[in-house]
Parts: C-alpha cells; structure tokens; sequence
C-alpha cells in the first residue's frame, strides 16, 4: 500500500512492541432478549511473528475478537490498535488476510481467479497479479489448478486455495476464522502441517481461532483460552513447543502437559459461567 | 434427443384430444345446415365434414398447420399470380416466395417481424429499465421502500385497458410506430426483470460481503465482481419470463394500432370469423415466444457455462 501507513506501522511496531493490542475490549450486542456481551474486558497483545490460536466454547468471543481485529464488528468499550492503527485504517491499509470457515470460493471464477480477486480490487498490475497467484498457489501446493473451478476440486483444496487467497496480497497479519472446522481430522492434519510450514516461510502473525485443542496447542506460540457469558480470556498460555514440530509431537509429554492446561483453563471457565 | 421422446408423447396426445374435441364442437352447425336441407345426416358425415369447414368453431389441427402454411409461403400470404408462377417449390421458388412473403399484408411471416422487432426494441427497454430500477432498489433505502409497492401495483392494471391510452398518450405527442409497442412491451417485461434483480443482486451471503470488506473494496468494486456475478442465473430466469411477457405486450399493443403485427392478425380474425387465421396467428406468436425464450436459455448456458455455473 503506501509507504507512509507502514512506515507508521513500523514506528508503532517499535514503539509497542506489538502488532496487536487490545486493552479493556468490550463488545455488546443488543437483542430482543437484552444486552449480549459477547466481549468483556479484554486484554491481550500478540507481537510480531507470533501464532495465536484463540480457544473455547461457543459463544466464547473468540470469533467476535478475530471480527473486531478485522473491523468487521465495532467494540462497544476499550481500545484496540492493529499495527498501531485504528482497526478501521488497518482494513482500509489492507494490513491483514482473512480466512473464513467456509472457503467461499466465488463458483463463477477459477482458482486463479478467485486468487486474484482481492489483487484486481486493489489495483495491482496484471503481470503482478499473475506473478502473485502463481507465487501463492505454489505455496499452498495448488500449482497446476489454476484453471480449475472450485467445484472441481476437493473441501481442503478449496481451504487452501481460500489461504491463497488471503495471502496474496502480501498482509502481514493473517486471521483465520476456524478454517478447517468443517473438514476431516485426516485432511486437517496435514493442513496444520502445511500451515506451521507456510507460517515458517512467510513470517506472519497468524490469529487462529478453533475449538479443538490439539489443533491449537499443535500450532501456537501462544493460547488464549476463552469462555462464554460473558466472552473473556480466562488463560493465556505461551507454548514451550519447539519451532520446528512434526506431527508426532503430539505424542510428548510437553505437548501433552500443555493440552492439560488448556483443557484446565476451559473447564475452569466453564465452572465460572456455571456458578 | 433423449427429450424428444416425452415431447412428442405428449404432443400426440393434445393432438388425439384436439381432434376429438373438434365433432362435438362443429357438429352443430353441420346438424342445421342437414335440418335445413331437410336431410339426415350421418356421425360418419359429420366425422369428415367437421373436420374441413370452412369456418369451424374450432379447427383442427391439420386446418390450422395448413393455415399455418398458406400464410407463410403458400399461395395466400405470396398471392395467387406469384403462387403459380413460383409451383413447383425448388429451392429457387422457394426463394421468390420468401422475398414475396416479407412484404406481403397476408403473410405471418411479414406480420411476425413487425411484432418480433416491437417485442425485441420492449424486451431490451424493460429489462434496461428492470435493471436500474434492481439497482436503485438495493443501493437506495428510499427507493428499496418506495418503488416495489408501484411496481406490483403497475402489474396489476389489465395491460388491454392501459394499452389504448398509452398509445393515444404517445400519438399525441408525435411518437407512433414501433415505439408506443415496444414501451407497452416494455411495461409487462420490466417487472420479472426487477424482481429477479433484486433478489440476484442480494443473494451474495454475509461472508461473500465480508470478504469484500476485508478487502476494503468501494462500492463499484462489490457490485462488479460480487454482487453481478452472483445475479447472473436470476437475470436470466427473470428474462425468460420477460421476453414472453414482451411478446404478450407488443401483440396487445397491436391490437388498438391495426398497423400490422399478430396481434392485428388475431383481431381480423375474429372480426371475420377466420379461425382459422386466428388460430395460425396464436400458433405464430406461440413459435414465436418458444423461439425467444429458447434464444435466451441457449445465450444463458453459455454464460453459465463460462461461469463454471454450468447446472
């Protein structure tokens, strides 16, 4: 984008440390039943580089968070810098990728095309656009089915080639609404797999948000685990996982003792919204 | 061509009730003309003289493929002199015969394109006019609540009462022709088109727009790459139905004006007692509608198609 919204990027950056921060973030929906209060004092920093899974029940916050990151929903109370911007100026400096739980694939274009949707939206040259998308596909192991449909092609493919998509334009951050909730536990293996690679490459700050705990504590530097009425952060848990983590980590005790923890730290709050 | 089986069953059938529903429906009048004579009369000659009188309450069908014929390329729409001169029917009589036939007050062929070309000029006002108005409905909140209450109530009006004024209306202020037509055809097709629209242009779901914030695309940007794309297979359903409802309305528009067209054909008809010609007239705007509506099924699988809509 233009030089100035990163060069204030990285001056906040520098000045706090952070690429994320949220202080006293509140967020209340009004329904017919009353006042919902979906977040509730919330206060976390996620820095530069980091992987952040956001963990707990439903109607937890935890989507709601990733939302208002995204400026997708406005906090009724508290503050909330991305990038050291306002959420509303980062979405307008296009700061961050956003990965739904659906792959939402647009049906009437290809693969390709639906890569480089956001590229034509935000102006870049057809050369860049086809550099990009190659680029990105190679990335997420779909070279070769550029001209396909989506509806060619299986539900973790088109995940991927939506990861594609949210990446294509270079964000630094990349929130990742519970984008493999929907498929098997085999494809989903291998797609956390590719993932820790890709975040490996790619030095992104990732916000992921799930409800499945050995998906979390498999992929984070750090866990926030939530609970619901009203939606709060009850733990967050800096994993002492090693960066480089194959699959059969899984089966260490570390893992397995931050698992433990999580699953503490959801119950604990499930005990709480209980009494 | 495995549909042509059903198609046809179904055909012969109408066909089998047509031909059985013309004894009862013409034989009365065979009946008088027998009592007048002072005669008996047969059911095996009231079988076959039903089935060719010279004005029947209701032809049958052959009568009418043969009206269909004579008024096309045979001897009524191109006149008896070139009729004779043009027998046999190569292909280079064929020929003259068409030529005869484009211009010739008798011939379905002639009246057809005045109405095709009335109903065509219609169908793209209205669906022009459907479209904007679509526009308007989903990007304007005075018009979202304004505008679809009119155009349910426009619909409402019998287009036979409002043709008549429309036209005056228009005659007076200079415009006459094809135009005053095309706008009452235009009237009846807009509105399938508005309806289609609307609906098309709000299917995209709330991810789909979410998405497009993320990306904080303008305005412009949502409505070329997501919200068209995503009313395409509603556009086209909605232009089906608007292409006929133009044919509807350019034959009604006809009616008033008796400066050629079908619909001039069908009240000639019936101001004669020509069923015959009427019934040929129905059959011409009915092959008509189908060729049309076909035109735009084909022209819709192939943007489907390029769509990766293909169903």
């Amino acid at each position: 984008m233009t030089e100035t919204n990163s060069a204030a990027g990285h001056a906040a950056r520098a000045e706090y440390g952070a690429v994320i921060e949220a202080r006293d973030l509140s967020l209340t929906f009004t329904t017919n039943d009353g006042p919902v209060h979906a977040l509730k004092d919330v206060t976390l920093t996620i820095s530069k580089g980091e992987f952040v899974s956001f963990i707990g029940p439903s109607g937890c916050g935890k989507t709601t968070f990733l939302r208002t990151i995204a400026d997708l929903e406005q906090p009724t109370a508290g503050t909330l810098t991305v990038n050291g911007m306002t959420p509303h100026q980062a979405r307008m400096a296009r700061a961050y990728g956003y990965v739904f739980q659906a792959a939402g694939l647009y049906p009437w274009r290809t693969i390709g095309g639906n890569v480089r949707l956001p590229l034509e939206i935000m102006g870049f040259s057809r050369a860049e656009q086809k550099e990009r998308c190659a680029r990105v596909l190679e990335l997420v192991e779909l070279a070769g089915f550029e001209k396909k449909f989506p509806w060619q092609l299986s539900g973790g493919m088109q995940q991927r080639a939506s990861i594609a998509r949210a990446l294509a334009f270079d964000a630094d951050i990349l929130l990742m609404d519970e984008p493999f909730g929907a498929l098997d536990e085999i494809v989903r293996d291998r797609l956390n797999e590719e993932l820790l690679k890709l975040w490996a490459r790619t030095q992104k700050t990732i916000g992921f948000v799930t409800h499945s705990i050995p998906e979390a504590v498999y992929l984070s530097t750090k866990i926030v685990v939530m609970s619901p009425r009203p939606g709060r952060i009850t733990d967050v848990i800096d994993s002492t996982l090693p960066k480089e983590r194959p699959l059969d980590i899984r089966d260490s005790p570390e893992f397995i003792d931050i698992a433990h923890r999580v699953r503490e730290g959801l119950r604990a709050g499930y005990d709480e919204a209980g009494a | 061509m495995k549909n042509a089986l059903p198609i046809l069953t179904v055909v012969a059938v109408l066909m089998a009730l047509w031909y059985v529903a013309v004894v009862p429906m013409n034989a009365p009048w065979e009946r008088n003309q027998a009592a007048m004579r002072g005669e008996e009369i047969s059911f095996g000659q009231i079988l076959t003289a039903t089935m060719n009188q010279d004005r029947p309450v209701l032809p049958a069908p052959h009568q009418v493929l043969i009206g269909l014929y004579e008024q096309t390329l045979g001897c009524e729409a191109v006149g008896r002199r070139v009729c004779r001169a043009t027998t046999p029917l190569n292909l280079e009589n064929f020929l003259t015969r068409l030529n005869e036939t484009r211009t010739s007050v008798r011939s379905l062929i002639y009246h057809g394109w005045v109405t095709l070309s009335a109903t065509m000029l219609g169908f793209i006002f209205g669906t022009g006019a459907g479209i904007l108005l679509a526009v308007g409905i989903v990007y304007n909140r005075a018009m979202d609540s304004s505008v679809m209450p009119w155009a349910i109530a426009s619909q409402t009006i019998p287009i036979i009462a409002l043709a008549p004024m429309i036209i005056v209306v228009l005659n007076s202020v200079g415009i006459s022709g094809m135009v005053p037509k095309a706008i009452i055809a235009a009237y009846l097709s807009f509105f399938p088109v508005v309806v289609g629209m609307v609906k098309g242009l709000r299917a995209p779901d709330a991810m789909q727009m979410d998405l497009m914030k993320t990306y904080s695309a303008s305005g412009l940007g949502v409505f070329l790459k997501l919200r068209l794309p995503t009313s395409m297979p509603y556009l086209f359903a909605s232009l089906k139905v608007g292409i006929a409802a133009a044919l509807v309305g350019t034959i009604v528009g006809e009616l008033p004006v008796q400066q050629g067209g079908l619909g001039v054909r069908l009240l000639s008809g019936s101001y004669y007692g020509q069923t015959v010609q009427i019934w040929a007239a129905l059959f011409a705007a009915a092959i008509l509608a189908a060729g049309l509506v076909g035109i735009v099924a084909l022209i819709e699988r192939r943007v489907l198609a390029r769509m990766g809509m293909a169903s």
